[in-house]
This record gives structure tokens, C-alpha cells and sequence, in this order.
């Protein structure tokens, strides 16, 4: 196995690059998931739930769940395109084939995939930080921070979404995934309820999951709270993205170039 | 290297070896492609053509020997390799999401290729192919054959010196094939190196300087079309059909020819067939073909006619 350290070059923004072209051709249908989707949370669970929560944690319920819906979406939009369009690109669409016959690498395509999916993060996740203003839900204008930091968000969960891609045999693989890792923290993390309120046990395995730092980050963010341990929680973040990275490229090199 | 030598040889295989697990699919082949010529890599189903290519690509790692292509190790200087080559691969790879002409930009991105001279470059190899009127159209809307004549005009967009073509005309109708022989002969009057696997003898025949025969992974015939049907089959060939299994009895034991016969036909392998055909035009009830050895006869002497796969 190719166990080399990966090269980041600026080559994989050409990666990068042909995903947007396809995403402008699609943009219309794109947003309008971007935006209806989160619309129908906070107007659903924000309004119909929070009227018979009131405040959570010291905050007004369609805050603290719109803060949640911005990472977890940031989570949801990365994991998928690392998933269905990665591995639609690299086994039946042969895509990777033909960049392999080109000057990139496995490396750059990667880098490239990655950075794409923290794009769409981004794009996801700031529209719904547009839809829960409009709502009244933002409260300070530190919030605009929340867009690079969704980046980094995407960048955490793209790795380990591709290195999925590069064991998976079909589609019907990323159930797993999601049943087993984006749904429970998507329950657990903290999107709905604060995990303070969870079991001591829980409390701590939660801690070493991801989304519970990228809400950490945001919801401070978007509620106009002090951020605490901003350091920490990204550095965790990028760890997640480095070594999501890492794995990756290995997985991809072992399976295209046999 | 020297660059003198860099400059002649565009491919030097020496002991290039792959193996799988214990499985040996390239084994000690060594050969070097000059500069300009077009160059075959033939052999049957797994044989190890598209092994060997991808290996050239720095696609596949060698596990033995060494391999260098325009004087730069593989794999460790794939990206540098790829830069100056053109890849026309089996089965088609071009990219859905996109139409004709975007597929070319797009992969010419790839190359850091950009700007204004690009769509000049695109026009022309959309003519040079004749895509010209489908440059708008999705790749789905195009027939195989046009697929194949837009992988060809994408493998080009660099102006390669070297253009790979692993089986480049398998599955196309008669037209489509003859225009993408003309097309390749172009490339070769216009300098370029091509290195060719097909299983069409004809194709090697008609379009390749100098091929290599390989099978189980390894060369078993190296030379131009032309010498290897001289070192390895009778010049003259004579096939009859529908003569039943008294046939030997029927040439009689003097016809001085080498016989193989498969199904209802036997092939008469011979230096001076006319003692034969004179003999055969007395029989009206016989249908024979007439012909002069080929590729084929060579590749079949040589590697079987055992069903591959």
C-alpha cells in the first residue's frame, strides 16, 4: 500500500473547479433544497416546537436550534457529496479515471473533492443562516464568522465521507453511515438539546465527536455568547479533516492505482 | 539518461514486471519505442496490454525493473509523464456532466491549459475528428464511434508527444474504424509516438512500425508486421471449407503444406500453393479462399487458437 504523505497542490482547485461548472448548471434545483429544507425546520420544530419550549439553555428555541441546523447541516451536506457524488465520479462515472491519465494525482483529487464539499458546506449552511435571520433568529453580527468556520466544517466530515467512497462496493453502503454515524449525532451532539443534559458515560463519548465542537463554535456565534475554546474546537476539527485526508488519498490510491 | 538518448527513445521497458499477489501478469518484458513510430502491443485477453499501459501511465506501480518514459522514471515522475502524453483508454470515460466542447475544456484545465488559444485548439480538434456541428451536444447523444473520435480529440488537447490508445477500435462499425486509422495515421506523419494495443491484426498490421506479441504476460514475438510473417507462418494460405474430415486424404500426402483445421474449415499453410489450388479447381464442389499469410495467421500460430477467458 502507497502509504506516502499526500502533496496538497494547487492543482486540485481544477478538481474543484469542474464541480462547480456542474453545480452552476444545476444551481436553480440546488438552492432551492439549500433553502427549502432548513426553511421547513425552523419553521416546523422552531415555531411549532418552540412555542411549547420557550427558551433553551438561555436562549430563545428558534436560535438554539437554528445555531444546530447551521453545523449539522454544514455535517449532512459534506458527508453526502463525499458519499453519492464522490463515488459516482470515481466508479461508474469513471471521472478519476480520466483525471489519472491527466497531470493530477490522487492527491489533488482529493484535495479537490474535499474542498468541494466544504464549498457545498458552506453554501448549505449559509443559506439557512440566512433563512433563521430573516426569522429573527440571528442575534449578533458575529454570525457572518459562522461562514468560514461551516468551511472547516465541511472539510472535518468530507474526509472520512470519501474514505467511505473508497470502501464502498455500492450506494447501498452509505446506509451504514448514516444510520450508524451522521443520524446519532445528529441526536446527539447537541442540534436540539444542550449535551449537558445527557448521561455522565455519554457525555464524554460525545465530547470526542465532531459535531458537538462545530456546534460549539457556531452557536456562540449566532446567539451573540462569548466563544470559548475557539482554538480547541477547530483544532479538533481540522484534525478530523487532516486525518479524514490522509486515509483517503490511501484508500483512493489503493483502489485506482492497482 | 543522456539527453541524447532521451531524445530517441520515447519508451524503455527493461525487466518490467507486475505481480498481483503470487499472480505474475507482466513478467521480465523489456522493449524500447523510438521516437515517431507507432508501436503495437498485442495479445489475447488478459495477456497483460492494459497492465503494461497503465503501468506506463504511472497508473499501476511496477513491482520488478525499469521503466522510463521521455527519460523519467515511473511511477515516481507520473504527473510530469502524463503531462506530455494523450490517453485514448478502453472503455470510455468522458464526462457526462458536460457537452462536447465543455468536455474538452474541462480536461484541458487538467493540464493548466487556458485562455484564448484553447478554444482556437478546441475548434480544431472538433474539426480535426468531425465533431464540428456536435459540439453543444451532451456525450449521451453521441454514438459509440463518436465517442471514441471525442476521446481521441481530448487525448490531444495537449499536443502530446506521446498518444496511448489501449483497443481503440473495439466495437466500432467499418466507417468508424477506417476514419480513426486515417486519423492515427495523421498523428504518426505529424511526429507524434503512438503506442497502440488492439486485437485487430489488421489494425497492427495496416498501422503499426514494429509490435510485440505478448501472452501470459509475457513478449513472445517482437518485430514489424512484415518480419514476424516471415519468421513465423508460410507466406501463402490456403482455406477450404465444407471438405469434411477425408480432407487429408483428399490433399494427399504430397501437397507439401502445414495443415491446421478448426470446425468445418482447414487452414493449408504453405510456400508454393499452386500445386494446390490447381488441384482445388478441379473440384468445383469445394469453396477455398486463396490468400497471402497475415497478422493473424502469426498471432494464432504463436499464441493458439485455445479460447481465451
Amino acid at each position: 500500500m502507497d502509504l506516502r504523505v499526500p502533496r496538497v497542490r494547487p492543482q486540485a482547485l481544477k478538481v474543484w473547479h469542474r464541480n462547480v461548472l456542474v453545480w452552476r448548471k444545476l444551481i436553480t434545483p440546488s438552492l432551492l433544497i439549500n433553502f427549502g429544507e432548513p426553511f421547513l425546520y425552523l419553521l416546523g420544530l422552531g415555531f411549532g416546537l418552540g412555542a411549547f419550549i420557550g427558551e433553551m439553555a438561555g436562549l430563545p428555541y428558534l436560535t438554539f436550534l437554528a445555531s444546530g441546523i447551521v453545523a449539522s447541516s454544514a455535517m449532512n451536506t459534506a458527508s453526502f457529496e463525499g458519499m453519492y457524488s464522490v463515488y459516482t465520479r470515481m466508479v461508474p462515472q469513471r471521472t478519476y479515471g480520466s483525471m489519472l491519465a491527466t497531470p493530477l494525482d490522487v492527491d489533488d483529487i482529493i484535495a479537490g473533492e474535499m474542498l468541494w464539499c466544504a464549498t457545498k458546506s458552506t453554501i448549505s449552511a449559509t443559506a439557512i443562516l440566512l433563512v433563521a435571520s430573516l426569522l429573527g433568529a440571528v442575534l449578533s453580527f458575529a454570525a457572518v464568522l459562522v461562514v468560514p468556520i461551516v468551511f472547516i466544517i465541511g472539510l472535518c466530515f468530507a474526509g472520512p465521507a470519501i474514505v467511505m467512497s473508497a470502501f464502498s462496493k455500492s450506494y447501498d453502503f452509505f446506509n451504514y453511515y448514516f444510520t450508524l454515524v451522521v443520524t446519532p449525532m445528529f441526536i446527539l451532539c447537541g442540534v436540539f438539546y444542550p449535551t449537558d443534559n445527557l448521561p455522565a458515560t455519554l457525555q464524554s463519548f460525545v465530547q470526542v465527536l465532531p459535531l458537538t465542537h462545530a456546534i460549539a463554535l457556531v452557536r456562540p456565534l449566532v446567539a451573540d455568547q462569548t466563544l470559548t475554546n475557539a482554538g480547541l474546537h477547530i483544532g479538533v476539527l481540522l484534525l478530523y479533516a487532516a486525518s479524514g485526508y490522509y486515509l483517503a488519498v490511501i484508500l483512493v490510491r489503493r483502489r485506482l492505482i492497482v | 539518461m543522456t539527453d541524447t538518448k532521451a531524445t530517441t527513445a520515447i519508451i524503455e521497458a527493461v525487466g518490467v514486471t507486475k505481480r498481483f499477489g503470487e499472480q505474475e501478469v507482466v513478467r521480465r518484458i523489456s522493449f524500447t519505442v523510438p521516437r515517431g513510430q507507432c508501436f503495437g502491443l498485442l495479445g489475447p485477453n488478459g495477456a497483460g496490454k492494459t497492465t503494461t499501459i497503465k503501468m506506463i501511465l504511472g497508473q499501476s506501480h511496477l513491482t520488478a525493473g525499469v521503466l522510463t518514459v521521455f527519460g523519467k522514471a515511473l511511477p515516481d515522475h507520473a504527473s510530469a509523464v502524463r503531462a506530455r502524453t494523450g490517453v485514448v483508454p478502453q472503455e470510455d470515460d468522458l464526462d457526462p456532466d458536460f457537452t462536447i466542447a465543455e468536455n474538452l475544456r474541462v480536461y484541458a484545465g487538467y493540464f493548466g491549459l487556458e485562455g484564448g488559444d484553447l478554444s482556437t485548439r478546441i475548434a480544431e480538434l472538433l474539426h480535426f475528428v468531425s465533431l464540428t456541428d456536435r459540439a453543444d451536444a451532451r456525450v449521451d447523444q453521441l454514438s459509440g464511434g463518436m465517442k471514441r473520435r471525442l476521446t481521441i480529440a481530448r487525448a490531444l488537447i495537449n499536443d502530446p508527444d506521446l498518444v496511448v490508445l489501449d483497443e481503440p477500435t473495439t466495437g466500432l462499425d467499418p466507417q468508424a474504424r477506417h476514419m480513426i486509422w486515417a486519423r492515427l495515421r495523421d498523428l504518426k506523419q505529424s511526429g507524434k509516438t503512438l503506442l497502440l494495443t488492439t486485437h485487430y491484426m489488421e489494425e497492427a498490421e495496416r498501422l503499426c512500425d514494429d509490435l510485440l506479441i505478448i501472452d501470459h504476460g509475457a513478449i513472445i514475438a517482437q518485430g514489424s508486421p512484415k518480419a514476424l510473417i516471415r519468421a513465423h507462418v508460410e507466406p501463402e494460405v490456403v482455406e477450404l471449407r465444407g471438405a469434411g474430415s477425408g480432407i487429408e486424404t483428399l490433399l494427399g500426402g504430397d501437397a507439401d503444406c502445414r495443415i491446421e483445421s478448426v470446425g468445418d474449415t482447414v487452414y493449408c499453410y504453405t510456400h508454393d500453393s499452386r500445386p494446390l489450388t490447381e488441384r482445388l479447381q478441379a473440384m468445383p464442389e469445394l469453396s477455398f479462399l486463396h490468400r497471402p499469410a497475415n497478422l493473424e495467421d502469426v498471432f494464432l500460430n504463436i499464441t493458439g487458437r485455445d479460447l481465451r477467458e
